[in-house]
């Protein structure tokens, strides 16, 4: 499958001290691969996490840096501001604008693009996702797996350098699932994606970063990482 | 029936209602948008003439207007004549008066839309103004359309602010509630019955167009 030819330069160096009450994120992760699962149980951070990468969320302090840009560096002052990030976001729950019709809600990161670019581009990801028939509808007129869709054309319409993905395709089914990755993939796009099931991430085959009660305390491929996670899933699974 | 008044009544809620709706939309995207330490002070400000007797109100409103106040001083050098006892009196008057029920209906709709939205339009690149335009005005057009009719029905109601500041001028000041408190002085009752009615019957209309939007806005929800 076409992939976005990785060079030593980490498309995410990021170094992230966050506080809220008495819960405490300290991360430091480059991300190498295509696609990183970042692994944890529910209340880990990961969603935390993502959100400080998008700009959503301000650490204490921190730096980030995606590509050749530096979105984060609070020794130095800079904060680019979210939409200025060139991230994609998708979560669990599409947040799709109810008032508008799946090609509008596409096309509303394009507000600066020419109106024939938008409109080839919108056109380009209704194919790719195999949503045209769904374009003209409302989100309230349409089911789950497809508002899903719609929401990860939305995210890599404006062409993101980065998509995160906090958990999206829990509600899916599997071969709906298999296809949005499939397609996800061939976009070249690299992907954070957070997940707390070990069968999701082991069936991704990528980069695993795991963070457990904001620290993260193993970093590389998925079934180096996860191997002990799947070994007490299995034997969950046997008894 | 005083058609002169009614002209006048109309006239002053659809100019008060206008100025609102343009004061209380950018007002209440800031109070649910803020995190600044004003923002406690700006709403109770906000909500005040709510609690204020409106004889209060407007008895400053007429002390401020008036030319011992260098605003005042300053409306008479501009224009020539005070603003007291003339319809634009009358209308800064009812701005003042109806701002609650125009900037607390907007503040709920807004903050009845969801984060999740307003997050995903920033990092789309939505600036603070198209996140107004394009996501929040749309998601509250309920809200808005509840508080231009209260704003309405309340202005077209209101009597202690607009006796006080516009006095009884008739085809200026002289609006609905004033002609019936006129008509009762003047034992005219059969007058002030139709006038009254007229005023209930607004009053009366107003809330059962805003109970219908109310259910059909639940069944919408529910569907």
């Amino acid at each position: 499958m076409p992939e976005r030819a990785m060079s030593n330069a980490p498309v995410l160096d990021a170094a992230i001290e966050y506080r809220r009450g008495s819960f405490e994120l300290r991360a430091q992760f480059a991300l190498h691969a295509p696609w990183t699962v970042l692994f944890g149980a529910s209340g880990a951070g990961k969603t935390t996490l993502l959100r400080v990468v998008a700009g959503l969320t301000h650490p204490v302090s921190g730096s980030i840096r995606l590509g050749q840009a530096q979105l984060l560096d609070t020794a130095l002052g800079i904060t680019v501001p979210p939409g200025r990030r060139r991230i994609g976001f998708v979560l669990q729950q599409a947040a799709l604008f109810p008032h508008l019709t799946g090609r509008k809600n596409i096309s509303f990161g394009l507000h600066t693009w020419t109106r024939e670019a938008r409109e080839a581009r919108v056109e380009e990801l209704l194919l790719l996702f195999e949503i045209e028939p769904l374009a003209d509808r409302k989100p309230r007129q349409l089911s789950g797996g497809e508002r899903q869709r719609i929401a990860l054309a939305q995210a890599l319409a404006p062409r993101p350098e980065l998509l995160l993905l906090d958990e999206p395709f829990n509600a899916l089914d599997s071969s709906t699932r298999a296809f949005v990755i499939e397609k996800l993939r061939s976009t070249s796009v690299p992907v954070l994606y957070v997940s707390h099931s070990v069968a999701d991430a082991w069936e991704i085959n990528a980069d695993a970063i795991l963070l457990e009660s904001g620290t993260i305390v193993a970093q590389g491929p998925t079934r180096t990482i996860l191997a002990s996670q799947r070994e007490q899933l299995l034997s969950q699974l046997s008894q | 029936m005083d058609t002169q008044a009614l002209l006048v009544t109309l006239r002053l809620a659809a100019v008060t209602t206008a100025i609102l709706l343009l004061i209380a939309v950018p007002l209440a995207y800031w109070i649910v948008s803020t995190r600044s330490r004003l923002r406690a002070p700006v709403e109770a400000l906000t909500t005040l003439p709510i609690l204020l007797p409106p004889t209060v109100l407007g008895f400053y409103l007429l002390v401020l207007l008036g030319s011992r106040t260098s605003i005042g001083r300053f409306w008479v050098h501009l224009t020539g004549h005070p603003l007291a006892f003339t319809f634009t009196g009358l209308v800064i008057g009812s701005v003042i008066y109806s701002f609650p029920f125009a900037v607390q209906p907007i503040v709920a709709g807004f903050s009845s839309v969801d984060t999740a939205l307003i997050e995903q339009a920033r990092i789309l690149g939505a600036s603070r103004a198209r996140i107004l335009t394009g996501v929040l005005l749309p998601l509250s057009a309920r809200s808005i359309s509840a508080a231009a009719l209260l704003c309405f029905t309340h202005t077209v109601g209101e009597f202690g602010v607009v006796l006080m500041v516009g006095g009884d001028i008739p085809g200026a000041t002289r609006t609905l509630s004033i002609a019936i408190y006129d008509q009762v002085q003047d034992f005219a009752y059969s007058a002030a019955n139709r006038t009254a009615l007229l005023l209930v019957l607004i009053s009366v209309t107003s809330l059962i167009i805003l109970y219908a939007w109310r259910g059909a806005y639940a069944g919408a929800r529910h569907e």
